[in-house]
């Protein structure tokens, strides 16, 4: 617990946080900027985990223990992603949205 | 009597029609000839076995031949109405087996010689087998279905005959005209059957045509557009049976039918296929005898005897011999059709129904004969044309001999067989129909014209020059020819009155003298007309041919009934009906599903932007659709 920092206003940071991501998701055109998005949104989510966590339960760890977890599947998950992306890059030499579409209609 | 072993008389071949046809690359054509013959061989052995067996031994019951049926059901409607498939012996279809037999196999050995030297020599023979099998299960019928789809059958092998020379373009057109004008004719067969089932629940022939049965005495109890709704039927089947026929106005395919091989139009379009018309009326006799008084006899009569007529006058200018012979063969069998027509049942009433029998049987020989004598002719001088020919009787002795022999059956003169039939024929006319008796007689006259005219013009007339001299065909040519002759003379001697009347009681038949003696003499005066005209070559044909001017352009056209023919349907049907169904169809019927079609192409080729394919499209959809759902419930639980 913060002391003089109310749950609202961390929660406002973190919605804040978590659309932000959600924009970045939508508008960016490169590979590596989306993952940076996706990386903002599971973190906004990890700090609701935390603080809820603390300022509604405090004698209780759940929401601590869940946010490991999801650190230690987002670290794995990036580094799928990462790999993924130099493979496309070795492949097509970009990691531009727009080169990846052949696979529509 | 034991029936079991007659199936195997249509059945046999059967099995070499599908032995021949499947393996018509791997036989060689000198087994699939032997083949064919032997088949046939074999079932005319047992035909004549069981002849001998109905006629002598077991068929005859205090007098009364009987009828013996042995089916299984096929189909099943009702508890009567129902569809079996079998075997039925009587008088007129045992009969039928030896003319088909007999006729058959002669042809199967003539074509060994005549097909020699042919490519499709196997599928030929496959195709003759086919048709034997149809046509003795058409005789073999037992009931109404059954013999439709025999009908059908022998349609299809007369198709597939005629067309045998398919790289001929006249050929392929006489094939599908006769195959969709008898075809035609078979859709009024078609709707006969099924009024029939309809009103008497049964299309047994036992059942139907029994005298006491319920089809015949119940006949008057429904009426259509003042007649008895069973005679309407059997005018539709008897339209049918004209079709087959040949009987005026449906006889326009019987002529073209001869661009087939010459044993073709021997077998089928002269001695079997085209008298299943006359079997299908005398094989329902009782039932047309019976129903309203015999109206529908009198239909049948009349057409008969104009065709007749009518053909037997267009014969006369015909130069190709043997369409020559294809319209003697419509007359006679408007012969067979009026002697049916003037028929009563009982005992000597019954002469023309015997007559029409015997004159199918005598007529079948002679006229194969006079088929197989005019295809040795051909094989001889590659040509079908009276102007081709002349003079032959030198080089081809026992063609001559055996054609003269058949001319004098046909014409109608003692000892000959025709002259027996036809003698018959003419005393049952001249007893119930004296117009119809007339018409007998000219006929008469006429065929022994006409016939003579062209046995002239053949084997006497002018001396061609040949190019290659003509010779006598090979032995297995002149065998069937010999064959034929021998019955062609002895044919006329059997006491047909005995085994084949209308109730199968026999009677015994004499000989009335007065009316054979008109019925010589107009043959005779025929045959002494083409004496003076054809035997020596001279101007006369040609000067009289003038004389009667337009009357001869009009028989030489054969009095443009194909011209007709032609109007109505190229004219008429195919531009006024069948042209603007046609456009409606294209535009509005196929137009609309066509534009179905298009218009779902179209607006897919909008939308398909959407499936953009890209996650952040689906995404950025997805998140408005949470936010769109989001404000609901806000909405929904502010208020």
């Amino acid at each position: 617990m913060i002391p003089g920092v109310t749950i609202y206003e961390i929660l406002t940071v973190t919605s804040i946080l978590f659309f932000i991501g959600v924009y970045g998701f939508i508008t960016r055109k490169n590979l590596i900027s989306i993952l940076i998005s996706v990386e903002l949104i599971l973190n906004a989510s990890v700090i609701n985990f935390v603080v809820i966590n603390k300022y509604l339960y405090p004698d209780m760890l759940q929401g601590v223990i869940f946010s490991i977890f999801i650190i230690a599947v987002a670290a794995a998950e990036t580094a799928l992603a990462v790999s993924i992306i130099i493979n496309l890059y070795r492949q097509i030499s970009s990691v531009e949205v727009k080169d990846i579409e052949t696979m529509k209609y | 009597m034991n029936l079991t072993y007659t199936i195997l008389i249509p059945l046999i071949p059967l099995a070499v029609f599908l032995l021949l046809g499947i393996f018509n690359q791997k036989i060689k054509p000198s087994v699939s000839g032997y083949v064919g013959v032997f088949g046939l061989s074999i079932s005319t052995i047992l035909s004549l076995y069981t002849a001998y067996q109905y006629f002598f031994v077991s068929g005859k019951v205090n007098g009364v031949y009987q009828t013996f049926v042995e089916k299984t059901v096929w189909m099943n409607f009702t508890e009567t109405l129902r569809i079996d498939m079998g075997v039925l012996l009587d008088p007129i279809a045992v009969m039928m087996l030896i003319v088909v037999s007999v006729v058959s196999l002669m042809v199967h050995i003539y074509s060994r010689g005549y097909m020699k030297e042919d490519e499709g020599y196997t599928k030929f023979f496959a195709f003759l087998s086919l048709f034997s099998f149809s046509m003795y299960g058409l005789v073999l019928a037992t009931n109404l279905f059954q013999i439709y789809i025999f009908w059908e059958l022998v349609g299809v092998s007369s198709y597939l005959l005629i067309g045998y020379y398919y790289t001929k373009d006249s050929a392929v057109a006489a094939a599908k005209k006769a195959f969709i004008v008898t075809r035609f004719a078979d859709l009024g067969f078609l709707i006969g059957i099924l009024i029939i089932g309809y009103y008497t629940g049964t299309y047994d022939f036992e059942t139907l045509n029994n005298p006491e049965g319920n089809a015949i005495l119940h006949w008057a109890s429904n009426s259509f557009m003042g007649l008895s709704v069973i005679t309407w039927a059997l005018i539709l089947i008897f339209v049918g049976g004209a079709g087959k026929s040949a009987m005026f106005p449906l006889h326009i395919w019987l002529p073209d039918a001869m661009e087939g091989p010459t044993p073709v139009s021997a077998l089928i379009h002269a001695a079997t296929m085209v008298v299943a018309g006359v079997y299908l009326v005398a094989r329902m006799f009782p039932m047309y005898y019976f129903v309203e008084d015999s109206f529908t006899l009198h239909i049948v009569a009349y057409v008969g005897a104009f065709s007749s007529l009518f053909a037997a006058v267009i014969a006369i200018t015909q130069t190709d011999i043997k369409r020559v012979l294809a319209y003697s063969t419509m007359s006679q069998l408007g012969y067979m059709m009026f002697a049916l027509g003037v028929s009563g049942y009982e005992g000597h009433e019954g002469v023309g129904y015997m007559a029409s029998m015997f004159h199918l049987f005598t007529h079948a020989m002679f006229k194969a004969l006079l088929f197989l004598g005019a295809g040795s002719v051909i094989h001889a001088v590659h040509s079908n044309y009276l102007e081709d020919m002349g003079g032959l009787r030198k080089y081809m002795p026992i063609t001559h001999i055996t054609f003269l022999i058949a001319t004098l059956a046909i014409a109608g003169v003692p000892p000959f067989a025709g002259f027996w039939s036809k003698d018959e024929i003419l005393v049952a006319a001249f007893e119930q129909n004296t117009l119809i008796y007339v018409i007998g007689v000219f006929v008469a006259g006429l065929t022994a014209f006409y016939m003579f005219r062209i046995y002239f013009g053949i084997f006497w007339g002018k001396e061609t020059a040949y190019e290659h001299t003509p010779h006598e065909s090979p032995q297995s040519m002149t065998f069937p020819l010999i064959v034929l002759a021998l019955l062609s003379i002895v044919g006329g001697f059997i006491p047909f009155s005995e085994f084949v009347t209308a109730n199968k009681v026999g009677f015994e038949a004499h000989l009335n003298y007065p009316l054979a003696a008109i019925a010589i003499g107009v043959a005779l005066i025929g045959i002494i007309l083409a004496w003076v005209f054809y035997k020596k070559e001279n101007d006369l044909a040609d000067r009289f041919a003038k004389g009667f001017g337009v009357l001869y352009k009009w028989t030489a056209n054969k009095f443009y009934v194909d011209e007709l023919y032609l109007f109505i349907t190229k004219k008429i049907l195919f531009k006024r009906v069948a042209t603007p169904i046609a456009k409606f169809e294209k535009k509005y019927v196929d137009g609309t599903m066509r534009g179905i079609g298009s218009k779902t192409v179209l607006t897919s080729e909008k939308i398909k932007g959407m499936q953009s394919g890209r996650v952040q499209d689906y995404a950025f959809a997805f998140i408005m659709g949470v936010v769109i759902i989001a404000l609901i419930f806000i909405y929904i639980w502010t208020n």
